[in-house]
């Protein structure tokens, strides 16, 4: 799969084992990554049929000897004229780009706690953070609906307090979609803004309060300027995984307003529309890629290892 | 430091996230022991009980479940660990080769890639593989694995590359010129080296899979359910308590050994940093 090590030696079992190394994870990620691409895309361009699998060849033999190439657009056509799509990627990305404001919101205090806290206690606060991401994300949003549906914790202690006199309906709506994106990807927003924050040179604040800054402004202009790189990390890691979120929002999210990650599903396994889900999932990977490289670009600095 | 900001709204702000983030848990727990079968209402009459956990034992679509999923997670956390391992190494040991900026980019790529494209393309994948050369006959336990195995290889290799730049290359240097064959100093001097990313690696691939829904139900066959796949049908329909007392079992054990195995690292850190000390003493 891969071509040899550049430096051409004599062959040695050094040089196979090289050769072996980097050829094998290639060949592996080609296989799972690089031709499903392949397939999802000619699957976008071919016509949908009622047979199995439930789409025509892209490539036709019409003569012996002449492939007849027959792309077919109309289901990215689709995509922009139906407004059932429009309106869910737009929602989806609404949702996720909300989301993302409040983990960053949330998320900075938090990592500038725990980078000015004693460092003693920094390691315990940071493993406080990563701790409910290695339990299952799962049962984390799951726990959510015990406490919003009509019966629930909140609802319950509300009463109690007679803040209200009916109870609120939270769960199934899009605001327990937002708490849910919220709750599960805040330690991706807390940990690379920690990483960058704890970096920074304490001289640099003491010298702005001896020249007469306040707390305030020189946060302004020091801290938040120079934490720039770890703030674009965070809400890149939210805000990617948010907009394509499917658990979150088919436990927590009404019925009448769908994400995108549960339309593309719903196409594929209820519609069996393969092309339109493709085109979809390829649609939707298209919006997503400037965010993607962004993220290439800053994760290598900003992720702890 | 100290008094360049409010000293107490920072605490008070990372102690309300901190809430945020383990009240749902804590109310899971607690409800676990509840005996009404309404889970959030408290039966106070009947309450604390294990009854939940001894249905819990009984429930052999669970078990099974749960069964299915370790080996899934086993296996595949070994077969990315190796895979993994060795795209770190071809990324930062092997100098310029072609393919190089393709290897790079495929280890990358399952990192930022919605889920739901990964399991919609593996699925497209899997039929087709079955319609060209009759392979995967069927989806399942084998699939799953697969599929896993291919999102996890980035994660290793993320983690064993950092380390691999991190250390010491004179310590390998030195065992070369003292002799030793290219293999000796991999197993000698490289592997022991590298060992813990080798086991933090392991153990995030397990916990991906374990937790993945997502891509399992994408590319998994009838009669084959992880228990992230059971769960996600159970609690569709709304909570259920023995999903609850499943959740306290699942967050004791997890909990455990994150907090063991970080203890543990940070004891050894701190004995190398002085024995690192003492030799500087005595220099």
């Amino acid at each position: 799969m891969s071509g040899p090590p550049a430096a051409p030696r004599t062959p040695s079992p050094i040089n196979a084992a090289r050769a072996l190394v980097a050829g094998v994870p290639l060949a592996w990620l080609s296989v799972f990554f690089l031709v499903p691409f392949v397939i999802v895309l000619k699957i976008s361009f071919s016509e949908a049929r009622l047979a199995m699998p439930p789409y025509a060849p892209l490539i036709q033999w019409a003569h012996a000897h002449a492939p007849v190439l027959h792309a077919h657009w109309a289901n990215y056509a689709l995509l922009f004229s139906d407004p059932l799509y429009r309106d869910s990627l737009l929602y989806s990305l609404r949702v996720a780009g909300g989301s993302t404001l409040c983990c960053l919101l949330l998320g900075y205090p938090m990592a500038l706690a725990i980078a000015r806290a004693a460092p003693e206690y920094r390691h315990l606060l940071l493993m406080a953070i990563i701790l409910p991401f290695w339990t299952s994300f799962l049962l984390r949003v799951y726990a959510w609906i015990g406490l919003l549906q009509d019966d629930g914790l909140i609802n319950q202690v509300l009463l109690a307090l007679h803040v209200i006199r009916r109870p609120l309906t939270m769960v199934n709506t899009t605001f327990a979609v937002y708490l849910g994106i919220i709750y599960s990807y805040l330690p991706f927003m807390v940990l690379p803004l920690y990483a960058n924050l704890e970096k920074h040179d304490a001289s640099l604040l003491e010298a702005a309060a001896d020249l007469g800054a306040r707390p305030w402004q020189a946060f302004r202009r020091i801290t938040l300027p120079l934490s720039m790189p770890g703030v674009i990390a965070g809400v890149l890691l939210v805000f990617i995984p948010a907009v394509g979120e499917f658990v979150i929002p088919s436990l927590l999210g009404p019925a009448s307003q769908l994400m995108i990650g549960r339309v593309i599903s719903s196409e594929f396994f209820e519609n069996r529309d393969w092309p339109v889900a493709s085109a979809l999932a390829l649609l939707l990977l298209a919006l997503l890629l400037a965010p993607i490289l962004l993220l290439q670009r800053y994760r290598g600095r900003e992720l702890p290892a | 430091m100290r008094g360049t900001l409010p000293r107490l709204w920072l605490p008070a702000l990372l102690a309300l996230g901190l809430a945020f983030l383990y009240l749902p848990i804590v109310s899971l727990v607690v409800f676990s022991f509840n005996a009404s079968r309404l889970v959030t209402v408290w039966d106070a009459a009947h309450s604390p009980t294990v009854r939940w956990y001894l249905e819990l034992f009984h429930n052999g679509q669970i078990l099974q479940a749960a069964r299915l999923s370790v080996l899934i997670a086993a296996l595949n956390a070994c077969a990315a660990v190796v895979l993994g391992t060795c795209a770190a190494f071809a990324l930062t040991r092997l100098g310029r080769y072609r393919g190089r900026a393709l290897l790079s980019g495929l280890t990358t790529a399952p990192l930022v890639m919605p889920e739901i494209i990964t399991g919609l393309s593996l699925l497209l994948l899997f039929i087709a593989a079955q319609q060209l050369f009759g392979w995967p006959a069927r989806r399942g336990a084998t699939t799953i694995t697969l599929a896993h195995i291919s999102f996890s290889i980035s994660y290793v290799a993320i983690i064993v590359q950092a380390r691999l730049t991190g250390f010491d290359r004179s310590l390998e240097e030195a065992a070369l010129d003292l002799g030793a064959t290219p293999a000796r100093v991999f197993r000698r001097v490289t592997l022991p080296l590298i060992a813990p990313a080798l086991l933090s690696g392991w153990l995030l691939s397990f916990t991906l899979s374990w937790d993945d829904v997502v891509i399992s139900q994408f590319v998994a066959g009838p009669g084959s359910s992880t228990l992230p796949m059971v769960i996600f049908s159970k609690v569709r329909l709304g909570v259920s308590p023995d999903v609850n007392a499943l959740a306290t079992l699942l967050i004791t054990v997890v909990a455990a050994g994150v907090i063991g195995s970080t203890l543990a690292l940070q004891r050894r850190e701190r004995r190398r940093l002085r024995e690192l000390q003492l030799a500087q003493a005595e220099e």
